[in-house]
């Protein structure tokens, strides 16, 4: 008998999930899109006052919907009963909790960042800008889903976690957000990011090396 | 290693534990706030520049450097928790956090009310204030989620991994200073080497930061025995403890 990749298996298995529940992909998505456009409407359309609010609108923007969209990560896993059976199954949990998230990151925020140049054109940012958002969003917003999901994997087993659920990440995502917009503004006044890049990507890489583990624990946790 | 540590794990010991130690607590408390406010706000010289409203750094400064400490000492009651799956570990870090997170209220509201004077202003979005925000935030957060579940060992088991996850931000508080460079002063007397504050005025608020060292230990004492009795109020020892407190 062929051997299945219990890994492999559980990536497939969450694509398939994911693409045939195609409006709960868009719902953050266009969520996503909606705040933005609020705010052209709300602080007015002079194209350098968006310039200046660009970047922070966007990831702020980012943050909210990926706090939308995140509670869905394990809900129905933990209901249906999956989780369990993960965590009988023969694989290590971190493994398949950094499979899930993974997945989750490839559903949530790569329309994101596909969707990213229509808002920049939005909001008149110059292409230097962009260029800098999209580093800034394709390095930190897979640490949005791995911290997050440690958040999820605490609630999931709670009746109303999702306001709970922004009050536990928001404050954690506040050192992300500074360094990326500040990524952003330097990029504006064509000077060198790389720093701030070089700090989203440590804290990335610490995060890819820690959190599986935090997240596998919390899911044991909440099946207490 | 930690034998000497293991038999705190029982509720019991843990209790007698805070009986002792609360009286020394609250003797420091006592005797350090009251020198340690007395001499600061009365017989302290005043500033040559900030004159007299200087004064609320006996405060301030006590309030905000041990606010940051007194987050590690719940993160590390945590994570103490989540090794040895002790629940008074659960239950001290739940006594720490609401008298942490108003130790960093006070630091707020008394940074708010020195700045208006100073800088003109009562909040700017400087990285000190913020990361100190951003703690306050991160006890809410500690603590919602810990009243969040009806099983305590969860509720204690979940916040202790969100405080673990908040602690990343205490070094992001520490070397904000230096990364922006903004309003906010720098460090008067954590630096090594000489202290750039006259010993007038650095000899008060070293007592008020003791004091206030009692004060937390004196409330978090008193919670952690509120804690312990709440949870255990079943156990024979508990029971026998009450029915003397009644007779008496």
């Amino acid at each position: 008998m062929k051997s299945v990749n219990p890994l492999t298996s559980i990536i497939k298995r969450d694509l398939v999930l994911a693409y045939r529940q195609k409006s709960e992909l868009l719902q953050p998505l266009l969520f996503f899109v909606m705040v933005i456009t609020l705010f052209p409407l709300g602080i007015g359309p002079g194209p350098e006052t968006l310039q200046k609010v660009g970047p922070g609108v966007i990831w702020v923007a980012a943050i909210l919907s990926a706090l939308l969209g995140m509670d869905k990560l394990f809900r129905d896993d933990f209901n249906d009963g999956s989780l369990e059976q993960l965590q009988l199954a023969h694989v290590s949990l971190s493994w398949a909790m950094f499979a899930k998230v993974f997945v989750h990151w490839c559903g949530s925020f790569l329309p994101l960042l596909l969707i990213s140049p229509l808002l920049a054109l939005f909001l008149n940012l110059t292409p230097a800008m962009y260029w800098a958002l999209i580093q800034t969003l394709a390095l930190g917003t897979p640490l949005l889903s791995l911290i997050g999901a440690i958040a999820v994997a605490l609630t999931v087993g709670l009746q109303r976690g999702g306001v709970l659920l922004s009050l536990l990440l928001i404050p954690v995502f506040i050192p992300l957000l500074i360094f990326a917009t500040s990524a952003v503004d330097s990029a504006a006044m064509g000077l060198n990011y790389a720093p701030q890049l070089a700090i989203i990507g440590a804290m990335l890489c610490f995060a890819v090396a820690i959190t599986p583990f935090a997240i596998s624990y919390a899911i044991r946790v909440s099946h207490h | 290693m930690f034998n000497w540590l293991h038999p705190y794990a029982k509720t019991e010991r843990a209790y007698a534990l805070c009986n002792t130690l609360l009286p020394y607590f609250f003797v420091t408390a006592v005797v350090g706030l009251l020198v340690g406010f007395i001499w600061g706000l009365a017989f302290a010289p005043s500033d040559y520049q900030q004159g007299d409203s200087f004064r609320i750094i006996y405060i301030h400064v006590p309030s905000a450097i041990l606010s940051m400490s007194t987050y590690v000492a719940m993160a590390i009651a945590g994570f103490v928790g989540l090794v040895w799956q002790w629940k008074t570990a659960y239950m001290s870090m739940i006594a720490i956090a609401p008298v942490g997170a108003i130790l960093t209220f006070i630091s707020l509201f008394t940074g708010a009310a020195w700045g208006k004077p100073m800088w003109g202003t009562w909040w700017i979005w400087d990285a000190r204030l913020t990361a100190q925000l951003i703690l306050f935030f991160l006890y809410l957060g500690v603590l919602a989620l810990y009243g969040a579940f009806s099983d305590k060992t969860q509720a204690g088991k979940s916040a202790a991994i969100m405080a673990l996850v908040g602690v990343i931000n205490i070094p992001i508080i520490h070397y904000s200073v230096e990364w922006w460079n903004t309003l906010h002063q720098g460090a008067t007397i954590t630096k090594f080497g000489k202290p750039s504050i006259a010993p007038s005025m650095l000899w008060p608020l070293l007592i008020s930061i003791a004091g206030m060292v009692g004060l937390i230990g004196t409330l978090v004492m008193m919670n952690l025995k509120n804690q312990i009795l709440r949870r255990e109020l079943h156990r024979p020892w508990v029971i026998a403890l009450l029915q003397k407190t009644e007779n008496r």
